[in-house]
């Protein structure tokens, strides 16, 4: 079980980054519970500066941007 | 299935070489449609049963010539921006800055406002994770103030638009503004207007992203990834400031604007700030409108002044910002800001 974190303030390319995740984990077959962050402050102590950002795991592995699909798949496979 | 869960799925792309090839293809197409277009909207403008040389007619021929025209410049704009803002990141910006106390911080600051890509949704997280990791709030400040004011959308299609002159002079003073303002408010030491939450938080060190390695091709891909998101979004804004400036070409008398926007009204100027605003629109929206209005024979400073407080100034921001930022801190950055762009345009009325 991998807890999935997605930083951002509720704009339209966190909620694609959510299903990002959600979809790759399906796919890989992999349990992930993915929780939204969407508090600025939340966001800000985490280090997260450009959004949507994600963490793995209390690991942070992106920040700004959608997450190029491959390299979630790495991130959920790790 | 099982086999997907070992091997992550081929993501399927179009090769390099397409990428190499279809870049250069697509730019040189939309260049050579871009000299095509006076002949398209006259021909477009005559299938209306209107005269050529009535109101109508210029208000018509107008719109249909901007309409391509300041689409094709907002792609080409957006996706080279793109491209090169991809070796740009809030990260290494704040890296950059960070330390950076002298006086020289402050057009460090505004260059890079202009250079790091980040959307105003994520102004909040950026602003705290600036100033949390000691970055003066005035070099912030210039920072936050050069990104819209100083974009390259505007200055692209100001360029296209109204010419080079006075896109410099746009240029060069939205600069200023940014790093003096920027200077200015942080003179003013004004830390204790920072939302309470803000200043006692100890934002942790900034995740350690590693650096992410792009291939010239994935630079390309945020270029286009870009284009589609941001023409996606501000094309209504395009047609609804082409329609503006389009009804001012047509029909507004060069008499009327002189008595309204000429260099003889020194009220004009604050009026221009006042209306600019609360005014919400975007570079691409309103340059049209500059454009029908310059060529009315507005004034350059009234006009710049215009121009200047609808794109830096606007009050979604200030909205956004507020969850950072005290009232009283909003109203001496907005005071700051209009009194750079009103004395900008003061000075133009003055000179010319």
């Amino acid at each position: 079980m991998k807890t999935v974190k997605v930083y951002g303030p509720g704009c339209k390319r966190c909620e694609a980054t959510e299903a990002m995740v959600k979809e790759a984990a399906a796919r890989l077959g992999i349990e992930v519970a993915v929780e939204k962050i969407t508090d600025a402050k939340s966001i800000a102590v985490a280090g997260v500066m450009s959004t949507p950002g994600l963490s793995v795991d209390g690991k942070l592995v992106h920040a700004g941007g959608l997450p190029d699909a491959a390299k979630l798949d790495g991130w959920l496979t790790a | 299935m099982t086999t997907e869960t070992h091997a992550p799925m081929p993501h399927r792309a179009a090769p390099d070489w397409l990428w190499y090839l279809g870049v250069p293809v697509a730019g040189v197409l939309l260049y050579l449609l871009y000299g095509q277009l006076i002949p398209i909207s006259e021909w477009l403008t005559g299938l209306f049963p209107v005269a050529r040389d009535s109101h109508t007619g210029e208000a018509i021929a107008f719109f249909t010539y901007d309409v391509p025209k300041v689409l094709l410049l907002l792609t080409g704009i957006v996706f080279v921006t793109g491209v090169l803002r991809s070796w740009f990141s809030p990260e290494k910006t704040r890296a950059l800055l960070a330390g950076k106390r002298q006086i020289w911080g402050y057009p460090l600051a505004a260059a890079l406002g202009v250079l790091t890509p980040f959307c105003s949704c994520s102004s909040v997280p950026l602003f705290i994770g600036f100033v949390s990791a000691g970055i003066p709030l005035g070099v912030t400040f210039s920072f936050l103030i050069a990104g819209p004011m100083v974009g390259p959308v505007g200055l692209g299609l100001l360029y296209g638009l109204v010419g080079w002159k006075i896109a410099t002079i746009y240029l060069v003073f939205g600069f200023t503004i940014a790093t003096v303002s920027g200077w200015v408010l942080g003179r003013f030491g004004l830390e204790k207007y920072l939302q309470d939450w803000v200043r006692e938080l100890n934002a942790g060190p900034v995740g350690d992203l590693p650096e992410e390695r792009l291939t010239l091709v994935d630079r390309l891909k945020i270029g286009l990834e870009q284009v589609r998101e941001i023409v996606g979004k501000v094309w209504i804004w395009v047609l609804v400031g082409i329609g503006i400036g389009a009804a001012i070409h047509g029909y507004v008398p060069e008499a009327v604007m002189l008595k309204i926007m000429g260099g003889e009204a020194w009220w004009s100027v604050p009026a221009a700030v006042v209306v600019g605003v609360p005014m919400y629109t975007n570079a691409a929206g309103v340059i049209p409108i500059v454009e029908a209005l310059l060529g009315k024979g507005a004034a350059l400073g009234t006009t710049l002044a215009f121009m200047m407080s609808v794109i830096a100034l606007s009050l979604p921001e200030m909205v956004i910002l507020k969850q950072v930022l005290t009232y009283r801190l909003i109203a001496i950055f907005i005071a700051v800001v209009a009194a750079g762009i009103l004395a900008t345009g003061f000075l133009f009325n003055f000179l010319l």
